[in-house]
């Protein structure tokens, strides 16, 4: 059956004015569009040369933050491991030594604290997780190392390198907005104030 | 007589005076060779840098200082990769294609004059051919040569998409080839001459611009650019080789040096069509003030020399500009835009010059009627004069019966 002309949607050609039909003018007016595109400064970072700013929230390479005495933060609870999708968090807790005097005022530390950086999909559940803001993205992102024979396990992060990874980024400028360097948080700490519940 | 053949005949024994002419000659080829080369190679890069530029890019600047070796690396990549010449494929013709198209196009070169050709203060003669009285017609007979090059390829690859771009190719150059004849038959008609030499003396006479044949004949320069860049096979008319529909159009199946070759012709053709365009419409070497014709002071033949080259680079910069401009045009309207547009306004053109020429009227008489002519095409196609005589449009009237 042929469509009803009436239910044809018609579109017109638009009707042009003269100076349309003379090209000219309009050609113009895209060369100067295009001009003006040559004279803006490019957009391209020139990566290995110029380094990106990247946002605090930027969910980078893990770090294990550091308590005001520079003990490991994490309290061994097991959230971020537990919350972990991608199951990369490996720890083993172990019960703080309460005769040490530096260790009296803790119950638990991780005695291991690996991620593999490989397998973690970087998608900040266990920042988030974190009772204590012990764990944190933080902005780095070139993980790799020169020269490493052992390719893999290299990217096996324990706690040392987390720590050391807080070392390096600490007041660099990019901490994670909710970072309190130094105390801990109400969990572990029971002096901290405790947030404000939400109404 | 320029520096290097008097130089040559004053210190030539006799017997081997006769060398003179032929060394001078070969001396002006390797000039031009060179020059149109460095050119090709320069132009590819400033192409990308503008290209990225327009985007909002950096384009290349890796391989040496800006990317200034990068001519160097794009010409040593297609020398070791290999070349594959497809199972079916016309063999002989396949190998032919590239050479043609690179040959003919190089060969339009003999007779430009790429420099103060009359000089006679010059270190070399600034043309490979000097006195050529067909100049243009050999011009346009190598550059409808060159189409063959690309008719050639398609066709002997035996691939529908090399084939569609020939096609295309020959259908535009059939239509671009005749406004662009005609747009240059006017200026041969006022100057008397085919040879591009003449052309260019007969500009450098006339006082401040006027002497240029933009001013006297503004509508016949737009139709030249316009159709010299569908010779050429430029955006907005490289129909032939538009990657979104045909692949790589006729070069889709050549690789390697083969594919350099193309690549080569069409960056010497956009240079020929831009020397032609300074010589023929800008006054080439002439500029008001420091390089006329009678300029006699030292070194006035560098002077000239470099006016014809920034020319010549602006055009090669608004080709470039213009393809990041104007979108492709579709086929039909590209073949409309030809017959229906170019080709009328050229013979109207042609006919307003015979009439100046026949009636020894002032050459202002020339731009005003050109200007007249253009904007009269635009009324014609504003209004729809256009409209109400050409064949009745498929409107919604007429689908409804009424």
């Amino acid at each position: 059956m042929p469509i009803d002309p009436k239910e044809v949607a018609w579109v017109e050609e638009p009707k042009i004015g003269l100076l349309e039909a003379l090209y000219i003018p309009a050609i113009l007016n895209g060369l100067r569009t295009t001009f003006k595109h040559a004279m803006q400064p490019s957009v391209t970072l020139q990566y290995p040369e110029e380094k990106p700013k990247l946002p605090p929230h930027f969910k980078g390479v893990h770090r294990l933050n550091r308590d005001d005495q520079g003990r490991v933060k994490c309290v061994a609870c097991f959230l971020c491991s537990t919350a972990c999708p991608a199951h990369c968090i490996e720890i083993v807790a172990a019960e703080a030594d309460k005769s040490d005097p530096k260790w009296a005022d803790r119950d638990k530390y991780p005695s291991k604290f690996v991620i593999d950086e490989l397998r973690c999909i970087y998608c900040g559940m266990c920042e988030e997780a974190c009772p204590v803001d012990a764990i944190e993205l933080t902005t780095l992102y070139n993980l790799s190392e020169l020269g490493s024979q052992d390719k893999r396990s290299q990217y096996m992060y324990d706690r040392e390198k987390l720590l050391e990874v807080y070392d390096i980024t600490t007041g660099a400028g990019t901490d994670p907005i909710r970072t309190h360097a130094g105390s801990l948080g109400p969990a572990s700490e029971p002096g901290a104030p405790m947030p404000r519940a939400k109404a | 007589m320029p520096f290097l053949e008097t130089f040559l005949l004053r210190n030539l024994p006799t017997d081997w005076s006769w060398l003179a002419s032929p060394i001078s000659t070969l001396a002006s080829i390797v000039v031009v060779f060179g020059m149109v080369m460095t050119g090709v190679a320069y132009g590819i890069l400033v192409e990308r840098w503008v290209a990225a530029a327009i985007q909002n890019r950096h384009g290349p600047n890796r391989v040496g200082p800006f990317g200034l070796f990068q001519p160097i690396a794009d010409g040593l990549k297609p020398l070791l990769k290999e070349e594959v010449i497809p199972a079916r494929a016309e063999k002989a013709l396949f190998l032919l294609a590239p050479a043609l198209a690179a040959m003919t196009t190089l060969g339009a070169f003999a007779v430009v004059p790429f420099g103060p050709a009359d000089d006679v203060n010059g270190p070399i003669r600034f043309i490979a051919a000097p006195a050529i009285d067909i100049g243009i017609l050999y011009i346009f007979a190598l550059g409808s040569l060159a189409v063959y090059g690309v008719i050639l390829a398609g066709w002997s690859s035996n691939n529908k998409y090399s084939f569609l771009g020939a096609l295309r190719s020959s259908a535009q150059v059939v239509s671009y080839e005749i406004p662009l004849g005609l747009s240059v038959l006017g200026i041969v008609l006022i100057t008397g001459s085919l040879n591009l030499e003449e052309i260019q003396l007969q500009q450098a006479k006339g006082t401040f611009l006027f002497g240029w044949n933009v001013v006297t004949q503004p509508l016949a320069f737009l139709l030249f650019v316009a159709a010299a860049l569908a010779e050429a096979h430029r955006l907005p008319f490289d129909l032939a080789e538009c990657e979104q529909e045909l692949v790589g159009g006729y070069h889709t199946e050549y690789s390697g040096l083969k594919f350099a070759f193309f690549m080569l012709s069409e960056y010497v053709h956009m240079i020929a069509v831009a020397f032609l365009a300074s010589i023929l419409f800008l006054g080439g070497w002439h500029f008001p003030g420091f390089a006329e014709a009678t300029s006699a002071y030292p070194l006035a033949w560098l002077v000239k020399f470099g006016v014809l080259a920034a020319k010549v680079g602006a055009f090669v910069l608004l080709f470039m500009f213009l393809r990041w401009t104007i979108p492709r045009f579709r086929f039909d309207q590209l073949m409309g835009l030809a017959w229906r547009v170019m080709i009328p306004l050229a013979i109207a053109n042609f006919l307003v010059v015979l009439v100046v020429k026949q009636f020894k009227l002032n050459s202002a008489w020339m731009t005003a009627a050109s200007v007249a002519l253009f904007v009269g095409a635009g009324l014609w196609h504003a209004t729809g004069v256009q409209r109400r005589i050409s064949s009745p449009r498929f409107t919604r009237n007429a689908a409804m019966g009424a």
